[in-house]
């Protein structure tokens, strides 16, 4: 070990990277938790209306289902990519 | 009043067996009357980790079948007196556990026992649901690492809707968080997830914080749980969790790299 090691600040290792990804892998699975099964069926259904009119990548479209006492919302943001606008 | 832990992961391989001997032997060790059951049908492991191998008789699935009474089938540890094991069956019958089977054995080991913990198998199935259905708390023993951070949100996750306290709408399911296979070597690299980045992203309590160790091996060779293995720091960070389990406040400890040469001690790194 160098005498600059003893000195560094912060380590920029791996864990940084497994940290970043999980933070958001666990986001979205908590968002998906609770909600309706068919959601993902539908996601998918959805991907490839939209696959005819533009090439998206599988990422593109974001559902989320909100609830409260009154009513449930299905929320539905798809993004283009910008070439094609 | 009796109360049912659950040792838990989603994630198989991360430590569950070897916390749930320690613990139960830790709690026992502290003068509670302690129950361990192994929940993994078709891979029974806890005997041998607790040594008692050649001891088995009867399981618990001879009990959920009334092929045999519950007090044939528990096996009374031979170093603690306080201790005693529930094995799993060899079957290879996946639908030999039952829900009013487990219920009714769990119903019969709260009249007797303080604690009751649950050694859960790996996954989501049957055997790991079981295991959880009944708990009052739940031990997640998690691994500094990607995919076991992952899998034990999952569970949180189906301890929060699926366990009998949630279906009931009574009080939630305690949860604690065990750290263990924890290098602080590799964390102060930055190589591995730190218990920091760990509690960040669960969000739960921390329970305790168990080292890499070798102890953890030997004493598996030995079939002795690993809290017995005087001097080791994964005994006394098992110690530590159960204490901590009681309610008694004690310092995490074992989270710095060991310090090495002089050199780095004077410069108090
Ligand atoms: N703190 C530790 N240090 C070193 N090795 C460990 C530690 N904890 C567990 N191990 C080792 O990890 C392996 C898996 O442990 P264990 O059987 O307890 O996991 P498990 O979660 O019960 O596995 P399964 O999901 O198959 O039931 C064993 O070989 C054990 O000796
Ligand atoms: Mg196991």
């Amino acid at each position: 070990m160098g005498l600059l090691d003893l000195f560094r600040k912060k380590p920029a290792g791996s864990a940084q990277t497994a940290k970043e990804r999980l933070r958001i892998i666990v986001a979205q699975e908590r968002a998906q938790r609770n909600t309706p099964d068919y959601l993902p069926v539908l996601k998918r259904e959805i991907l490839e209306v939209i696959r005819r009119y533009v090439q998206v990548d599988s990422d593109a479209i974001q559902i989320n289902v909100e609830k409260d006492d009154q009513q449930e919302v299905l929320e539905l943001s798809i993004s283009l990519p910008t070439d094609e606008r | 009043m009796a109360e049912i832990i659950v040792v838990t992961s989603g994630k198989g391989g991360v430590g569950k067996t070897t916390s749930s001997a320690s613990f139960a032997a830790g709690l026992a060790l502290r003068g509670h009357k302690t129950a361990v059951i192994d929940f993994d049908v078709g891979l029974r492991n806890l005997d041998l980790v607790l040594g008692c191998e050649r001891r088995v008789v009867y399981d618990l699935v001879n009990v959920i079948q009334d092929e045999a009474k519950l007090h044939q089938a528990l096996i009374r540890d031979k170093r603690l007196e306080n201790l005693y094991i529930l094995p799993a069956s060899q079957t290879r019958d996946k639908d030999a556990l039952t829900a009013e089977g487990v219920e009714r054995v769990l119903n019969e080991l709260k009249e007797e026992f303080d604690y009751i913990v649950c050694d859960s198998p790996a996954g989501i199935e049957r055997g790991a649901f079981l295991a959880l259905y009944h708990a009052d708390q739940a031990v997640v023993v998690v691994n500094p690492e990607v995919s076991s951070v992952r899998d034990s949100d999952r569970i949180l996750g189906i301890l929060a809707s699926k366990s009998k306290r949630a279906e009931e709408n009574a009080e939630p399911v305690k949860e604690h968080l065990l750290l263990t296979r924890y290098s602080p070597e590799k964390v102060e690299k930055g190589d591995m997830l730190s218990v920091d980045d760990v509690l960040e992203i669960l969000g739960i309590p921390l329970l305790g914080v168990i080292p890499e160790s070798e102890a953890v091996l030997q004493s598996s060779n030995a079939g002795v749980p690993v809290i017995l293995q005087e001097g080791s720091h994964a005994a006394e960070a098992y110690k530590d969790a159960v204490a901590r389990y009681l309610g008694e406040e004690r310092e995490m400890r074992f989270l710095q790299p060991e310090k090495k040469g002089l050199f780095k001690r004077l410069l108090g790194g």
